[in-house]
């Protein structure tokens, strides 16, 4: 399998991009902010379909929307996250221009643009060439050490706002940080996996490492460990199985492992049972 | 020695003025209790003396500097939230949390120095632990344990980075009356040993009667200050309301203040209205 | 067909009428208008915009796979979003840890959704030549069948509406009261879910999976940002919605651009001005 070009970008990048979904989806999840992730990625899909209406690169596109969204959103709430509603309704603002983008992309030209609004959707991982494939390593590999320098401080922010404040530690601005790591993580992902399902990378593994773990620094390990787990695993099955394709294969072996854990979980907890994780 | 010094002190959030006046020294080793009814503006100057809220007129000098100069020295333990009652993490974490969570940098330890230093921070968190007696609990997730017990952990966290001074917001909120004593209890322990100075919001002051130095009571944007005895009384508090108060004292040494008046509350009282 | 706008609103009017597409389009658009303003109020007040806007993505794994194995469209849909609805009401019973398992089990439950639908259309060896239809709705496609299905199904989900509508209300303001006073706060969730569920998937099938979330989300936020009374609110939010869906289908049709577009714009801009006379007036 592994002499294969393509496949062996297709691991470099998904490794990197599995890593940042992880450690990322670990503290979104921990802080509330799943809904926010769901928005992100569908205006990821808007940011490149309004790429390739331009004629611009898609990953222009990619960035320049998600990043401006979460910087958006944050300004919309407190501590630099939005409520539930504000969420919703700029979601659907941007859905309706991600509309009227298809529109347009369709009478612009035929044909290839149902694929670039595939790929855009549901990932293209083994279209990536070698040169792509390494940046987008780069980004998920620096995109996850930034939140693991700043990982102390969120977190109690996250969990004790008003002591993190008191403490200096400045917490609008971390928020506002921080919806924009995750705005690139969805820009990121959405080459591998595509913007519908990079929040099930995002959110399965992170919920599966919140219900086994209770301390923190294993709780993320477990995250990224099981983020990246799933690609590889959905990688080489879908290099077997050519009618299953990669994002559906690792998304449903990530949601496997939620599921799992789930089941875990609850029967650790049974009554009667004294537990300390 | 004086820990807080504050002359004078005003205080005007949302077009009301919560704090007018405020004259109080509060010395060092003392606990106090900052006492009034809904809306008197006891968090407000907690958050004042952190240095959280801007002074509208007045001074406020907290051991000897300005208020958040002083901030490191201070452990604060917030107004319980009901969303904490959830946090899924363990206690001894949180307490962790205390001395580690404001640092940046990848919580790997890479060096040996940096590993000692984890370590004796882990010592540290345990140690803090054991004065406040959440041993036996401090495995498990927050989330799990009793209300009491968990503001046992809190007051570890805000105790593990040696501070000088302890301000607690209502910490016996919500608590059992046996729990509410055992924590008075606590605080005044700690205070004695580590001669730290705690100030405490408190709704009643009962549960506190006994391990109090002195009690300061807030009412009409204005305060008292002394011990219990000087301040809960008929004719002073009378004169800080400007309305007939009556204080009775019941057989068993309780104290209850009749007639206070609660000033017109605003909603969202968790974060930073009094 | 570019059929410009004369200056007499009547005359416009007229001229909309008289083709019955944009007859059953108004029709259809009423209904759903309706139907999503009513129970997406309550879905703003529960705070649910998420669980909401997965059931609307359930359309998608719900067309393809009926597809796939040769049902109708329709029943896909229906079987899709009660699953959905199904799963995330068995997720949100351990009070205890659930804001942050919950939204975590509702983001996966999302996201398999999607990956299925999307393993259902290459199952199918089809490509997603139109993804705009199935996301994005077929308005001005509609016919008289439609509509009276369309119909019967909103009042189905209304009439449970109005059963339930009190002390779903007393449950989603004050759960733990409500469960003092004997209201089946857990019960009510799973109901209150499935009926989420039943509203979006018959929606859907008439606006796209993506844009129902729209009409469900924007005319009841931002009636309660104007009044917190219930009876006035949800009169609002009906008001509104309707509002923005005959603007919308009139719009579309003198304009080369989708009735979709007009109504999530529309929605976006009324919140946004909502919100700014709000923040202002304090």
């Amino acid at each position: 399998m592994f002499t294969h070009d393509f496949v062996r970008n297709a691991y470099l990048a998904g490794t990197f991009i599995a890593l940042a979904c992880g450690t990322v989806g670990w503290l979104v999840v921990l802080r509330a902010q799943v809904f926010a992730g769901d928005a992100l990625s569908h205006v990821a899909f808007v940011g490149a379909i309004g790429a390739a209406v331009l004629g611009l690169d898609e990953r222009i596109g990619l960035f320049v929307a998600t990043v401006a969204v979460a910087v958006g959103m944050s300004a919309l709430g407190r501590r630099g996250e939005a409520d539930d509603t504000s969420i919703g309704i700029m979601f659907a603002w941007i859905l309706g221009i991600g509309i009227l983008l298809i529109t347009l992309l369709g009478t612009s030209s035929q044909g290839g643009n149902g694929i670039a609004a595939t790929n855009a959707l549901f990932g293209s991982i083994y279209a990536l060439g070698p040169g792509a494939s390494q940046i987008a390593a780069g980004v998920g590999l620096v995109v996850s050490l930034v939140l693991l320098a700043g990982l102390r401080p969120l977190v109690l922010c996250t969990l004790e706002g008003e002591l993190a404040a008191v403490r200096g530690v400045p917490v609008r601005a971390l928020g506002t940080l921080f919806l924009i790591a995750l705005a690139v993580v969805a820009a990121e992902s959405t080459q591998a996996v595509g913007a519908l399902l990079l929040l099930g990378l995002i959110a399965a593994p992170a919920g599966a490492a919140h219900r086994l773990a209770i301390r923190p620094y294993r709780g993320l390990a477990l995250s990224a460990a099981i983020a990246v787990g799933s690609t590889w695993g959905g990688l080489a099955l879908s290099y077997e199985i050519s009618s299953l394709p990669p994002s559906s294969a690792i998304i449903g072996l990530a949601a496997g492992c939620y599921a799992a854990a789930a089941v875990v979980a609850r029967w650790r907890e049974r009554p009667g049972r004294l537990v300390a994780r | 020695m004086t820990a807080i010094r504050i002359s004078g002190a005003g205080v005007r959030l949302g077009g009301r003025t919560i704090l007018s006046d405020i004259d109080l020294e509060i010395g060092a080793g003392e606990l106090t209790a900052v006492l009034g009814p809904n809306g008197a503006g006891k968090s407000t100057l907690m958050r004042a003396i952190l240095g959280l809220v801007p002074l509208a007129a007045g001074s406020i000098e907290v051991l000897g500097r300005s208020p958040v100069a002083a901030r490191r020295r201070i452990g604060y333990l917030p107004q319980r939230q009901t969303l904490q009652r959830s946090l899924p993490i363990r206690g001894i974490d949180l307490v962790r949390l205390g001395l580690d969570g404001t640092r940046w940098g990848l919580p790997i330890p890479l060096t040996a120095r940096a590993r000692a230093r984890r370590h004796a921070e882990a010592e540290r968190a345990l140690q803090a632990i054991e004065v406040v007696g959440a041993t036996s609990y401090a495995e498990r997730p927050f989330g799990e344990v009793s209300g009491g017990e968990q503001q046992r952990l809190l007051i570890a966290q805000a105790l593990v980075g040696d501070p000088e001074i302890l301000i607690l917001d209502e910490p016996l909120d919500g608590l059992d009356l046996p729990s509410q004593a055992a924590l008075a209890a606590l605080l005044r322990s700690v205070c004695d040993r580590r001669g730290m100075t705690a100030l405490l919001v408190a709704h009643d002051v009962n549960p506190l009667l006994g391990y109090l130095d002195r009690a300061v009571y807030l009412g009409g944007g204005h305060a008292l200050a002394g011990t219990v005895d000087e301040v809960i009384t008929a004719p002073k508090l009378s004169a800080l309301y400007g309305a007939p108060i009556d204080v009775l004292r019941s057989a068993d040494g309780r104290l209850v203040v009749v007639g206070a008046p609660e000033a017109p509350h605003h909603h969202g009282g968790r974060h930073g209205t009094p | 067909m570019n059929p410009t706008l004369s200056p007499n609103p009547l005359t416009d009017l007229n001229t909309l009428l008289q083709f019955p597409f944009m007859v059953n389009a108004l029709e259809a658009g009423t209904i759903v208008a309706v139907t999503a303003s009513v129970i997406g109020w309550y879905m703003v007040l529960r705070r649910q915009a998420f669980a909401g806007h997965t059931l609307s993505v359930m359309a998608f794994p719900g067309a393809t796979g009926a597809a796939l194995i040769g049902l109708p469209t329709s029943l896909g849909y229906y079987l899709a979003c009660g699953a959905a609805a199904l799963a995330m009401g068995r997720t949100s019973i351990p009070r205890s840890r659930s804001r942050v398992g919950e939204t975590a089990a509702i983001g996966t439950v999302q996201t398999v959704g999607l990956a299925a639908g999307f393993l259902f259309l290459s199952l199918n060896h089809q490509v997603l030549g139109g993804p705009e239809t199935l996301l994005f709705g077929t308005f001005l496609g509609i016919n008289t069948g439609q509509v009276s299905a369309l119909l019967v199904v909103a009042l189905v989900t209304l009439a449970a509406v109005a059963i339930v509508a009190r002390p779903l209300l007393i449950s989603s303001i004050d759960p733990e009261a409500a469960r003092a006073r004997g209201v089946p706060v857990v019960l009510l969730d799973g109901i209150f879910l499935l009926l989420l569920g039943l509203a979006v998937a018959a929606t859907s099938q008439i606006t796209g999976a993506l844009l129902v979330f729209a009409l469900l989300v924007a005319p009841p936020a931002a009636a309660q940002r104007m009044t917190l009374r219930p009876g006035p609110g949800l009169v609002l939010s009906i008001a509104l919605a309707l509002g923005i869906v005959w603007i919308g289908l009139a719009a579309a049709y003198f304009s080369p651009y989708p009735p979709g577009f007009y109504m999530t714009s529309l929605g976006f801009a009324l919140y946004l001005v909502v919100s700014l006379t709000r923040r202002a007036r304090r």
